[in-house]
């Protein structure tokens, strides 16, 4: 497998009323031809920013640093028509699609937009292959809803339009950023269930972010975790989940309610969650970290390999097969 | 003039202004500030510091610019152009903060009323509304002064009239929301009249939003008024009054003499866009604080 | 829709008949006599005086009188003119063609100038933007008299380039003497329109189903067009609307200034002389207007915005 999409050294920083403000710190990341990638962390910890990033979507006055190469082409230095062609391939799954989606016109005018625009599909045309999309998503009678306006439609409904139009424009990835988050535990499943089949018959990249390590786990073959703008640990999604090499990892892993089996007491990470710019020197986690040493906050941390993973932690293979069991602090 | 329609839910978040709104003025709000002051002392103090008779006109003198101890030079009637600006401060200030004082009162009210008796006091309070709300306000004015005869009092009545249901409509938004607290609720349980929780409870809670109209419609008053006192219909001739003064110095202005109309114009223009500075600036500054 | 429509005119009816009462009622409530009015103060032989009566249905009850005045309205018969011995619809007819092109005129300029400016300040650079809100704040406070005043002073008879006073001739003619008073009326509201356009656009911009567009790879104008400016065109309409409602009653001052023949300017003047029909009359039109141009503002606000259940307007 051949990487589609390159990220290498990312280092973002935004505008802010308070001056220049550190929001991502030289994040690497690769996806294959049809892979997917989880992307999971806090809030604040820079995963949208960095699906923002690979968009070219970052607010104006971004500074941006590092590599993002996509298709062999360095996205960072395109601008006009090669950068919409860029954003074209590239299809991003908003978190709130009401917002997201124009609320005075029309489903049909939203799905077929960029057909009849940048393709130059006939409107006849463009409307045929929408009511198809939708009853890929499982939407009935599409007719309808194509004459139907957005807040006619639920949320999980809005969403499904939302991704029916995302492939609609044949994209190359798919950025999926808390997708399912706004909506409600049954519509959530039934809409990842959609996303997921669609994207394996395409054969599709994705980027799919989350804050849920266990659904990162189910629908991707990798996850990145991310903490206060960089990346803490890489590894094959199937592994993450049982054998965390990051005590931040574990401690989200721990942080989740496992309905399989009878935990005692549900462990919540202590402290808060942190972004880049107001991060420690040394180790970013160790504040929060139940294994910090005095030599974790004494110096950065570097990603190292370690069984087939990455992770960013001086003590992971000390600690490695301890982190989730009798950790509980 | 039209009357800015506002959101009554978002006007009833602000906060009142607190001491750091001052510091966030900047230079044009200190100006502001001084226009206000000064037009203030000029309608108090304005015919004791008038250097001459307002009235008193020498028609040798007509339209003669400025020399000696006459800074502004004379009108059309050889009047003193700087004592009738002085003099006619007063019915232009207190004429219109009386149209904006009164406008508020009967706004208030209206609002408080239908707020808190709803039903069927609030249907009929709105039909009221919607009919002056087919008045402009320069079209009651007229209408007043084809009733009672040309004067300021039917003039500024009739703006008063007609400003009142914006202030209506827009405090009984607030109005409602607080009506609608819990609290007010637990007072009406043990036994408080609508009197005392209207007064204690609701008019405090909407009190920024009351002087926040009132300074609107004062801007808006001053203009009204002396577009009708210009018009003839509001302040009559020959008492001297800004709206007055621009109107009497046209003549002058056509033959090319444009020192009346234009300082008249000038006071006008200067006090409403102060207070309008001031009240922009004032609603930025509580929004930012709240923030 | 239809429904909507039906119900509005139903208010929109009410209304004015209640406007239209409270206009006779409040003339009716008038002191002074038209007897006087009509016989100019001398005295008169008393059939003389039973024949006015007669002809101005003066001995009739309050509301017999409003009756026949309201059911004459509605033939389009807007009774008689005392002091000009004319009939108030002949007035209105030989004055409202000024009103009309004076009202379009400015509303042209306030749609094209105000809502361009805003769009321009709000899409343009920094400079741009601070032109345009610097020369918005300069000409919000010129309310339209004293705008009347300072571009008869300039362009008038400093500069010699239009009329200051007066209707003229033919179209283009006609033009240019309604260019200064059309300015006049215009500058508050240019300035009011293009401050709420700006914001309504810079509103517009930061919300999320443009970034949506954008992400799709759409060219920037298309964006702009399909997305900023058909959703920013909510607010605007409705302050453009509410805007141009109000220059009806204003327009009276503005023709005063300029001395133009339209039907505010004469309504002034019969005030002033206490021709209570003529001011019944064209209060009427005028309130008329007034009311209908709020419900187009309203229709067009619900063809806008499909969210807006019919009937009523935000803000």
């Amino acid at each position: 497998m051949s990487a589609l999409l390159e990220v290498r050294d990312l280092t973002v920083q935004l505008k802010m009323d308070s001056g220049m403000r550190e929001v991502i710190t030289g994040t690497s990341l690769t996806i294959a031809e049809g892979e997917a990638m989880g992307l999971v962390g806090e809030s604040g910890s820079g995963k949208s920013m960095t699906a923002k990033a690979i968009a070219r979507l970052l607010p104006d006055g971004a500074d941006v640093q590092g590599s993002v190469t996509f298709d062999g082409t360095d996205v960072l230095a395109l601008d006009g028509d090669a950068l919409r062609k860029h954003r074209a391939q590239v299809a991003v799954v908003f978190q709130d699609p009401r917002a997201h989606i124009n609320p005075v016109r029309r489903i049909e005018d939203f799905m077929t937009e960029s057909l009849r625009i940048l393709e130059s599909v006939s409107k006849p045309d463009a409307a045929k292959r929408a009511a198809a999309a939708l009853e890929e998503v499982g939407i009935d009678d599409p007719g309808k809803r194509l004459r139907q306006f957005p807040h006619e439609l639920s949320g999980g409904m809005l969403q499904r339009v939302m991704i029916a139009t995302a492939l609609l424009s044949e994209p190359r990835l798919l950025l999926a950023d808390e997708c399912t988050t706004a909506l409600d535990v049954t519509t959530q499943a039934e809409v990842m269930a959609i996303l997921d089949d669609l994207r394996r018959d395409r054969g599709l990249s994705m980027l799919f972010i989350t804050h849920d390590l266990e659904l990162a786990g189910a629908v991707c073959d990798r996850t990145c975790v991310m903490y206060a703008g960089q990346v803490v640990e890489t590894r094959a999604a199937s592994l993450l989940h049982g054998d965390p090499l990051h005590p931040y990892s574990a401690a989200l892993v721990q942080a989740r309610p496992d309905i399989s089996s009878t935990a005692e007491r549900l462990v919540a990470i202590p402290g808060r969650p942190v972004s880049a710019f107001e991060a420690p020197s040394g180790c970013r986690f160790a504040p929060r970290c139940p294994h910090a040493e005095d030599a974790c906050r004494a110096e950065e941390q570097v990603l190292t390999e370690l069984d087939g993973g990455r992770v960013r932690c001086r003590r992971a293979a000390e600690l490695r097969g301890r982190l989730l069991d009798g950790a509980h602090v | 003039m039209s009357i800015e329609i506002v959101d009554p839910v978002a006007e009833a978040e602000e906060a009142s202004p607190d001491r750091r709104t001052l510091r966030r003025l900047g230079w044009v709000g200190w100006i502001s500030i001084g226009v206000i002051v000064l037009a203030l002392l000029m309608a108090v103090l304005g015919p004791i510091l008038a250097p001459f008779d307002p009235n008193q006109g020498d028609l040798s003198f007509a339209n003669v610019g400025p020399f000696g101890q006459h800074l502004l030079g004379f009108d059309g009637q050889g009047r003193d152009v700087l004592s009738r600006l002085l003099v006619g401060a007063r019915t232009a200030i207190f004429g219109a903060a009386a149209v904006a004082l009164v406008a508020v009162v009967i706004g208030t009210t209206l609002a408080l009323v239908t707020a808190w008796f709803g039903g069927k006091v609030d249907a009929t309070a709105s039909v009221v509304i919607d009919v002056v709300f087919a008045f402009p306000g320069i079209l009651l004015a007229i209408l007043a002064a084809a009733v009672f005869g040309p004067s300021l009092f039917s003039a500024g009545l009739a703006l008063a009239i007609a400003y009142s249901p914006y202030v209506a409509r827009v405090l009984r938004g607030a109005a409602l929301k607080e009506r609608a607290m819990t609290y007010i609720a637990a007072l009406e349980v043990q036994g408080f009249g609508a009197w005392r929780l209207c007064a204690r409870h609701l008019l405090p809670n909407i009190s920024s939003l009351i002087v926040a109209q009132g300074t609107i419609l004062f801007g808006f008053a001053m203009v009204d008024l002396a577009a009708i006192s210009f018009l003839g219909l509001g302040v009559q001739t020959p008492q001297a009054d800004w709206g007055v003064m621009v109107s009497e110095g046209k003549t002058s202005l056509l033959q090319g003499y444009p020192l009346v109309s234009i300082s008249a114009v000038l006071c006008i223009v200067a006090v409403v866009a102060a207070v309008s500075f001031l009240g922009d600036r004032l609603d930025t500054s509580s929004k930012a604080v709240n923030r | 829709m239809i429904a909507f429509l039906g119900k509005r005119m139903a208010m929109l009816l009410a209304t004015l008949l209640v406007a239209s009462f409270a206009i006779y009622g409040a003339l009716y409530l008038a002191p002074g006599s038209p007897i006087a009015a009509l016989t100019g103060g001398r005295s008169v032989p008393p059939e003389v005086l039973a024949q006015l009566e007669e002809r101005y249905h003066l001995n009739e009850p309050f509301l017999t009188r409003y009756w026949l005045w309201l059911s004459g309205v509605v033939r389009g018969d807007l009774g008689e003119s005392i002091p000009l011995r004319q009939d108030v619809s002949t007035i209105i007819g030989q004055r409202i063609g000024v009103t009309l092109q004076l009202v379009m005129l400015t509303a042209a300029i306030i749609i094209i100038v105000g809502v361009g400016l805003g769009i321009v300040g709000a899409l343009g650079r920094k400079s741009v933007d601070f032109g345009v809100l610097l020369a918005s704040t300069v000409s919000a406070a010129l309310p339209a008299f004293a705008a009347a005043v300072l571009l008869q002073f300039v362009f008038g008879v400093m500069l010699g380039w239009f009329p200051v006073l007066g209707t003229g001739d033919g179209f283009v003619d006609q033009l240019r003497h309604l260019t200064l008073p059309a300015l006049a009326l215009a500058a508050t509201s240019v300035a009011l329109v293009a401050r709420v356009t700006r914001t309504a656009v810079r509103d517009e911009l930061d919300k999320e189903h443009v970034q949506t567009a954008v992400s799709r790879g759409l060219p920037w104008r298309d964006v702009v067009r399909r997305h900023v400016l058909r959703n920013a065109a909510i607010p605007i309409t409705t302050v453009v609307g509410i805007t141009i409602a109000s220059l009806i009653a204003l327009a009276a001052v503005v023709e005063t200034a300029f001395g133009l023949n339209g039907l505010g300017a004469y309504l002034v003047q019969a005030a002033q002389n206490k021709d209570f029909a003529t001011v019944q009359g064209i209060s009427l039109v005028l309130v008329f207007a007034f009311v209908i141009t709020n419900v187009i503002i309203d229709i067009a606000y619900a063809i806008l915005d499909p969210r807006v259940t019919l009937g009523s307007r935000a803000q």
